[in-house]
């Protein structure tokens, strides 16, 4: 069982999908434990394999034992790099999972099997993206997960749902072309598809790593991710997509796919071209560093112009994307931006979980979707408010958050890099992002009109009037949302705490990984 | 001129060819208004894509790479060894560098052939007498990618038409500005 | 050179009220228990900090860590308590439990909606305070000081109308903005240029550091600007907005815990993280105290204008807080000692003179300075508390707002900054100028016809005890001040 953890990690959820897809159609209560079931395994497997990963070093697992780097053979790799990740992602769909439990009995009756097998895929995709050691398997795996959100997006009733999966499958679709075309040149000059084996061939071979065919590789598949991850101005899909579907696919999607994105750039970086060669030879680390600042700024400006509480929340993460790629690109010398990006993946991954989650409930308990909606919102639902409150504080970068801690090894990269703009650019994102959410808290405390609160201690009842949202039922109204809906948003919560209390063993895994680089891409013994 | 004819365009052409596909693929993905013809689009998109992989395994002269065990295919290889002049792109061996037009082209083989000698020799193949295959097992991938997300398009956007009777993205963009927005 | 004892005391010090919180939740339709349980508290802190005591005064130093750090990778969350912490916690604790005696009068007497949240969130920002004089490093202080400001908004915005909505915007605003486009930046950089230490333990951080006068000015001015609870001008205006909440909460939060929170990390700061010696290298001091000395005269001669009482003691506060600035930035080992002290001096003051106020506006509903003519005789106490307290903040005998004042005066002497000590002075004779006309105006005018009521008497119990309270011991910190002498000496280098 051991040593077959890496397939354990990717297999447990397809085959938990097609047993949904067997069996769902018959009996809609069947899903769930399928589903439930197939990412608890994936859960155990990964967390086995992040302890073994970090107690004896990276584990090299070969599809049916195809070991040699020829063709196609699949090879997953588990090592410092990824194995966070991977719990990371487990741990999120496990969550999600529960949410999706209300969800999918009222929204999608018909639909729940269909709805449970692009879940479970969309699971497949990502895991399949963060464990693989290949880059064409890397594609595969990205169209995997990305076809499976187009079908996630397009679920709901919402007519412009539709219109933006559309959209978004366009964007995306030539983001995982242009990434093609960029491992084909790859191909072209170095004969392999294994990332290991193009990093060995590029270190060895400096004609080859100094070519220009290599330079036009990385700036595809760069070109592509970024659409991808929705890095400003390639961000045009995001908003649409993620505010207008159904709220468990925004609450898998949202943390998920931009994160698992930003991870691949960083694997590309490191674990491909190398990230001498990528801060030195290339020396674009200001250019990219700069287009992050823009993001930011720009994401930080367009999220405030919105009403509608997912707009903002998709417009706060095109901003922590440009956090990302830019605490990545800042190529000080001791690997701090880097070690920042790594992190905040894992914070912000958390901290939109649970504003998403939040953003959920909202819509279907109070009927909100704008932020004026929220009137009164801290006695109407106090648990949720206290878990968006954690999340928001976490956005804004309050300790002891995870959300500060990783501004806090970013802007360090950013001083011994000496990338001002950067540190500048990350300080007026806080501040809008205080901006921001003290507007909601603002209105959630004292409500649209003033002096509305005034009056006598706990009186709940004169707020549970029927709001104008399309879920009737007034009695689920003004109380806080079933346990299934409570227990991921408040886990999500704490985790932002206790990833921020327990900042350093997790960045010493993740310094660790920086450190011994060469272990990461080495090229296996054969 | 010619020169340039000769190195440029003619023995690039099928290159070319890919990039000028790939331009216009693009163009009206972002160009057009229709979204059918922003899907023929992708398509034309992605088939460029995989014109380019299958330029890469392309070899002139080479067979079809099916091992016999033992058993080398002689008669092809004299005739070959000599006339052979990489006009496209050639891979060496099945999992070496295609990259035959650079110039330090046989220094880097020579490289690549030391990592996997050990292979080539298990085999006894003459890696120029047989056809890369792994492009094309990557394009049938990719193929089947293409396949399904076209499909996945086409169905969005006959929902689209259902719901807003129109493909025209600008007239779809001017119901939802007007209010109503999920009927 | 220091010794220290690991001990759980300071983490159950600052715990106490925290505990207090659900406590005050579970009784929230019991008000007598919800407020036994406030009491309760505050005794427990009280009485954990002072067991503390006798450990500082030894000369020894009382650590705690949460979370250990790694070395070069993250920085722990560490409680260390010295005698500059303790004459803070001691202060900050003592006077919570008369302002929650202060609390109960003041909220009942004018039936005031949401008091289980508003006694929640007293406790837990009092939880804060503790937190903020007991760090034992930059980012605990950092992290409790965040938590401090967030706390306290519900407090502030407590009435729920317009007028807090914009008083709460304007402390956020000022009080989260500074912390986070001055303070994070400053904090980061100390940590990269001190080679990862921001503990407080041992030498200053930047003692060894090589910094040229234009990054020791920034840095110091970064530092002094985003821990804007100091009231630093042009960063101040948070104060006289915050003026908005219920008077218990200006009282205790805006004239002793909140803004002494500032104060004291901006000593932190000079002590702990450039170290006298730097700053003295680089006579970067210089800046921040023309700024302190700015601050001081130009809030009082605002707070001569001011005809809301409560706004005029926010001004003067302002200025006050800046005497411990400008106090602490001349270097001068007496300058800092009575800076130190004077935390305690002008919060004993301070408080008196804000819980006046309120039971004033619980007696009466009268806001304004203007309305307050003939007053003191029919609330004679109040009025002569108040007395007291304006001689303490002017730094007149007999109270104790004149030793840390001649502290500082003869520490800008020795420091040779005749200047700055003429703004001491003339800072003296203006505190007088807006405070004893409303002493004179209560006692000695004879009240316009139609303005007072004969239904006028003295405030409830509840409000008049503990103003009595805080006047008295401004009192007798002239005549006892040993224990906050001997707890501020341990702070000074060489002894």
């Amino acid at each position: 069982m051991g040593d077959q953890l890496p397939a354990i990690i990717v297999l447990a959820p397809m085959f938990g999908a097609m047993f949904v897809a067997l069996l769902g159609n018959r009996d809609h209560r069947v899903c769930f434990p399928i589903v439930f079931a197939s990412l608890l395994i994936s859960l155990c497997a990964s967390i086995a394999a992040a302890q073994q990963v970090y107690t004896t070093g990276a584990i090299d697992y070969f599809m049916a034992g195809w070991e040699e780097p020829i063709g196609i053979g699949i090879h997953l790799r588990i090592d410092a790099l990824n194995a966070l990740l991977l719990v990371l992602i487990s741990v999120v769909v496990v969550l999600v999972s529960f949410f999706s439990i209300r969800r999918a009995g009222e929204q999608h009756t018909e639909k729940t099997p269909q709805f449970y097998v692009l879940y479970l895929l969309l699971c497949v995709g990502l895991l399949g993206i963060s464990i693989t050691g290949d880059a064409f398997n890397l594609f595969v795996l990205v169209e995997v997960s990305s076809l499976t959100s187009y079908g996630l997006v397009a679920m709901g009733s919402s007519r412009r749902g539709t219109h933006a999966a559309l959209n978004y499958l366009l964007m995306g679709t030539v983001g995982a072309s242009f990434y093609l075309v960029g491992v084909g040149y790859l191909y072209l000059m170095t004969g392999t598809l294994n990332m290991q084996d193009i990093h060995a061939i590029l270190q060895a071979n400096d004609a080859v790593s100094g070519s220009t065919a290599v330079i036009i590789a990385f700036l595809f598949i760069l070109l592509g991710i970024w659409i991808k991850m929705a890095f400003f101005p390639l961000h045009g899909w995001l908003p649409n997509a993620y505010s207008y579907c159904p709220s468990t696919s925004a609450c898998i999607l949202a943390p998920l796919m931009t994160k698992v994105s930003v991870y691949v750039m960083i694997r590309v970086m490191i674990g491909i071209f190398g990230v001498e060669w990528v801060f030195v030879h290339l020396g674009w680390s200001h250019l990219v560093v700069w287009l992050a600042v823009i993001a930011i700024l720009a994401g930080s400006m367009l999220a405030l112009a919105q009403r509608e509480i997912k707009k903002m929340l998709c417009y706060l993460i095109v901003v922590e994307v440009g956090y990302m790629v830019g605490g990545a690109w800042l190529s000080d010398p001791d690997h701090w931006g880097l070690t920042g990006s790594l992190y905040h993946i894992l914070a912000d991954a958390m901290m939109t979980l649970c504003l998403f989650l939040a953003a959920g409930i909202f819509a279907k308990r109070l009927g909100a979707v704008e932020i004026k909606d929220l009137e009164g919102l801290f006695k109407k639902m106090p648990l949720t408010s206290i878990a968006f409150v954690i999340a928001a504080l976490g956005m804004i970068g309050v300790p002891p958050t995870a959300g500060f801690y990783s501004k806090f090894y970013l802007i360090r990269g950013a001083i011994e890099g000496a990338h001002w703009e950067y540190v500048a650019a990350l300080l007026i994102s806080s501040l809008v992002n205080a901006v921001l959410f003290f507007r909601i808290f603002e209105i959630a405390f004292f409500g649209n009109k003033p002096a509305e609160g005034h009056g006598h201690d706990d009186h709940h009842e004169d707020e549970s009037e029927t709001q104008q949202g399309q879920v009737g039922d007034s009695t689920l109204l003004g109380r806080e949302p079933a346990w299934s809906a409570l227990f991921p948003l408040l886990t999500s919560a704490a985790i932002i705490i206790l990833l921020g209390l327990f900042n350093g063993p997790i960045v010493e895994l993740i310094r660790e990984s920086l450190e011994n680089l060469p272990s990461i891409v080495a090229t296996q013994a054969d | 001129m010619a020169d340039f004819f000769q190195n440029t365009l003619h023995d690039h052409f099928n290159y070319w060819v890919y990039v000028i596909l790939m331009m216009i693929g693009l163009w009206a993905v972002i160009a057009k208004n229709n979204f059918i013809k922003k899907l023929i689009g992708l398509s034309i998109f992605q088939t460029a894509i995989i014109l380019f992989y299958v330029s890469i395994g392309v070899k002139v002269d080479a067979s079809i790479p099916i091992l016999h065990h033992h058993e080398e295919p002689a008669a092809h290889a004299e005739g070959h060894d000599k006339g052979h002049k990489a006009d496209y792109a050639v891979g060496e061996k099945d999992d070496s560098a295609p990259a035959a037009h650079d110039n330090h082209d046989s220094h880097e083989s020579q490289e690549s052939h030391g990592d996997h000698d050990h292979h080539a020799d298990a085999h006894a193949v003459n890696p120029d007498l047989i056809a890369n295959p792994l492009p094309h097992v990557l394009m049938l991938t990719a193929i089947v990618v293409g396949v399904a997300t076209l499909g996945v398009a086409l169905a969005l956007s006959q929902r689209i038409y259902k719901e807003f009777g129109t493909l025209e993205e600008s007239e779809l963009l001017e119901q939802l500005k007007g209010g109503n927005v999920d009927g | 050179m220091e010794n220290s004892v690991t001990s759980f005391l300071p983490v159950l010090a600052c715990l106490a009220s925290l505990l207090a919180v659900p406590l005050i939740l579970i009784f929230r339709k019991e008000p007598v228990l919800r407020e036994a349980s406030t009491f309760l508290a505050g005794f427990a802190k009280f009485g954990f900090v002072v067991a503390m005591v006798p450990v500082i005064l030894s000369g020894k130093v009382i650590e705690y860590t949460f979370i250990e750090g790694i070395a070069g990778i993250s920085v722990p969350i560490k409680f260390r308590v010295d005698g500059l912490g303790m004459t803070f916690a001691l202060v900050a604790s003592s006077l919570w439990i008369v302002t929650s005696l202060y609390a109960i009068g003041y909220m009942r007497g004018l039936k005031e909606h949401s008091q289980t949240r508003f006694f929640s969130f007293f406790a837990l920002s009092l939880s804060a305070t503790l937190g903020v004089a007991f760090s034992g490093n930059l980012l605990t202080l950092y992290l409790f000081y965040e938590l401090l400001s967030l706390s306290t908004w519900p407090l502030v915005t407590h009435h729920q109308d317009k007028e807090a909505r914009g008083g709460g915007r304007t402390y956020l605003s000022h009080l989260l903005g500074t912390s986070v486009a001055f303070g994070i930046p400053a904090i980061i950089y100390t940590y990269v240029k001190s080679g990862g230490d921001l503990s407080f333990a041992g030498e200053a951080m930047l003692a060894d550091s090589e910094m040229s006068y234009l990054q020791g000015v920034v840095l110091l001015l970064a530092f002094a600007f985003g821990f804007s609870k100091a009231g630093l001008m042009p960063f101040h205006s948070w104060l006289p907005g915050a003026m908005v909440a219920p008077t218990p909460v200006s009282a205790l939060l805006h004239a002793v815990a909140v803004v002494k929170v500032g104060v004291f990390c901006v000593i932190r700061v000079i002590t702990g993280v450039f170290g006298t010696g730097l700053l003295e290298k680089l006579g970067a001091n210089l800046v921040l105290c023309w700024v302190a000395a700015f601050t001081v005269i130009t809030s009082s001669l605002i707070a001569m204008s001011q005809d809301n009482l409560k706004r005029r003691l926010a001004f003067s506060t302002i200025g006050q807080l800046s005497y411990i600035v400008l106090g602490v930035a001349l270097l001068a080992p007496y300058a800092v000692q009575g800076s130190m002290m004077h935390i305690a001096m002008h919060a004993f003051g301070k408080i008196t003179l804000f819980f006046c106020a309120g039971a004033i506006f619980v007696a009466t509903g009268k806001k304004y300075i203007s309305q307050l003519d003939g007053l003191g005789k029919v609330m004679p106490w109040t009025m002569g508390a108040f007395a007291i307290g304006a001689l303490s903040v002017t730094g007149l005998p007999p109270t104790g707002g004149l030793l840390s004042k001649i502290y500082m005066i003869r520490g800008a002497a020795d420091a040779q900054q005749y200047a700055l000590l003429a703004v001491y002075l003339i800072s003296s004779v203006l505190n007088g100028v807006y405070f004893f006309p409303i002493v004179y105006r209560a006692f000695f005018k004879s009240p316009a016809t139609g303005t007072l009521t004969t239904g006028i008497k003295e405030a409830p119990l509840a409000c008049v005890l503990p103003l009595t309270v805080t006047a008295v011991a401004s009192v007798l910190l002239f005549f006892f001040p040993g224990l906050l002498f001997d707890l501020t000496s341990l702070m000074l280098p060489g002894k």
